[in-house]
């Protein structure tokens, strides 16, 4: 009773928020809209018992990548209302595409409860392993059979921030800024000398 | 348990959203990327759901995997929208034909 009550709450915030993420004049309230999405998502994959996911979800969804997103919209100065000129003009269009493509899936739903379609059937090599909690099951299975993806999964994070610090770094001309090698490489003799200026003549600059 | 067909009508709403979400916002870049990531958490809830429904973790880890692109994604697709803001001082992307394709 319990679960199903949670089910619809998760269910009707995930679509309500998303909802609002398209249609908030603000993009920073889109953000935030965003975030509530995925939190409802981590709650509904809770209920589904993969608790993993549900934690990378809110870890790197709202953590990293709604974070980013906030910052990129806070830094750059845009005027949002000129962006939203074609809002109405698109409308139409993009709900008949919006009605299409729920009609397609929908029927898709209907065919597998009229009986059509067969789901696919599980690998008993990849089951949860009993006695073991999800993270457990997962770590066993990443750090096993998939590692060579788990790798490469890996490669795409390191691609992906070089490519962002490559892209987005500039060189500045003009600036004055300190040079390491020169500071160290210079010795005491090229920097001071020993003077005795007599008395009354003065010092030589 | 809930049943499966309950997850699958949420993440096909969440996806037809994204979508919608796409083409409304035609001019503004950071609205389509988040119109992505919602697509994206879609297809998650959707893995996440039969990977428990038929008691196979393949699902979970695939997830994983669709979740380290969207990092990606979203951080070379930002990278590009601040160096086009640098250069061109807008956003509207329903314009761009710098590179004549």
């Amino acid at each position: 009773m319990i679960e199903t009550l949670a089910f619809y709450l998760f269910a009707t915030l995930v679509v309500a928020s998303g909802t609002f993420t398209i249609f908030a004049k603000n993009p920073v309230h889109s953000v935030l809209w965003l975030i509530l999405a995925f939190f409802n998502a981590a709650g509904l994959m809770v209920l589904a018992g993969a608790e993993f996911i549900a934690m990378l979800l809110v870890i790197v969804y709202v953590g990293a990548v709604a974070v980013l997103f906030l910052f990129v919209v806070m830094m750059l100065d845009i005027d949002f209302a000129t962006l939203r000129a074609g809002f109405m003009r698109n409308m139409p269009l993009g709900l008949a595409i919006a009605v299409v493509l729920l009609a397609e899936l929908g029927m898709g739903l209907g065919a597998w409860h009229a009986g059509g379609l067969q789901l696919g059937v599980a690998d008993p090599a990849t089951a949860p392993q009993a006695g073991l909690s999800n993270i457990q099951s997962i770590g066993a299975l990443l750090y096993g059979r998939y590692l060579f993806l788990f790798e490469g999964s890996g490669i795409i994070l390191l691609v992906a921030m070089i490519g962002a610090i490559v892209l987005t770094h500039r060189q500045r001309t003009g600036v004055k800024t300190q040079s390491i090698w020169k500071q160290v490489s210079r010795r005491p003799a090229d920097a001071t000398v020993n003077t005795r200026p007599a008395v009354g003549e003065g010092v030589q600059i | 348990m809930i049943g499966i067909e309950h997850y699958v009508a949420v993440s096909s709403i969440l996806f037809v959203l994204g979508v919608l979400g796409i083409f409304l916002n035609r001019k503004n870049i950071i609205i389509i990327l988040m119109a992505i990531e919602l697509i994206l958490l879609a297809v998650n809830i959707n893995l996440v759901a039969f990977s428990a429904f038929l008691h196979d973790l393949v699902g979970q880890v695939f997830a994983m995997f669709v979740l380290t692109v969207a990092a990606g994604e979203a951080a070379v697709g930002l990278a590009i929208l601040v160096i086009y803001f640098r250069s061109r001082g807008s956003i509207a992307v329903d314009d761009v034909n710098r590179m004549k394709g």
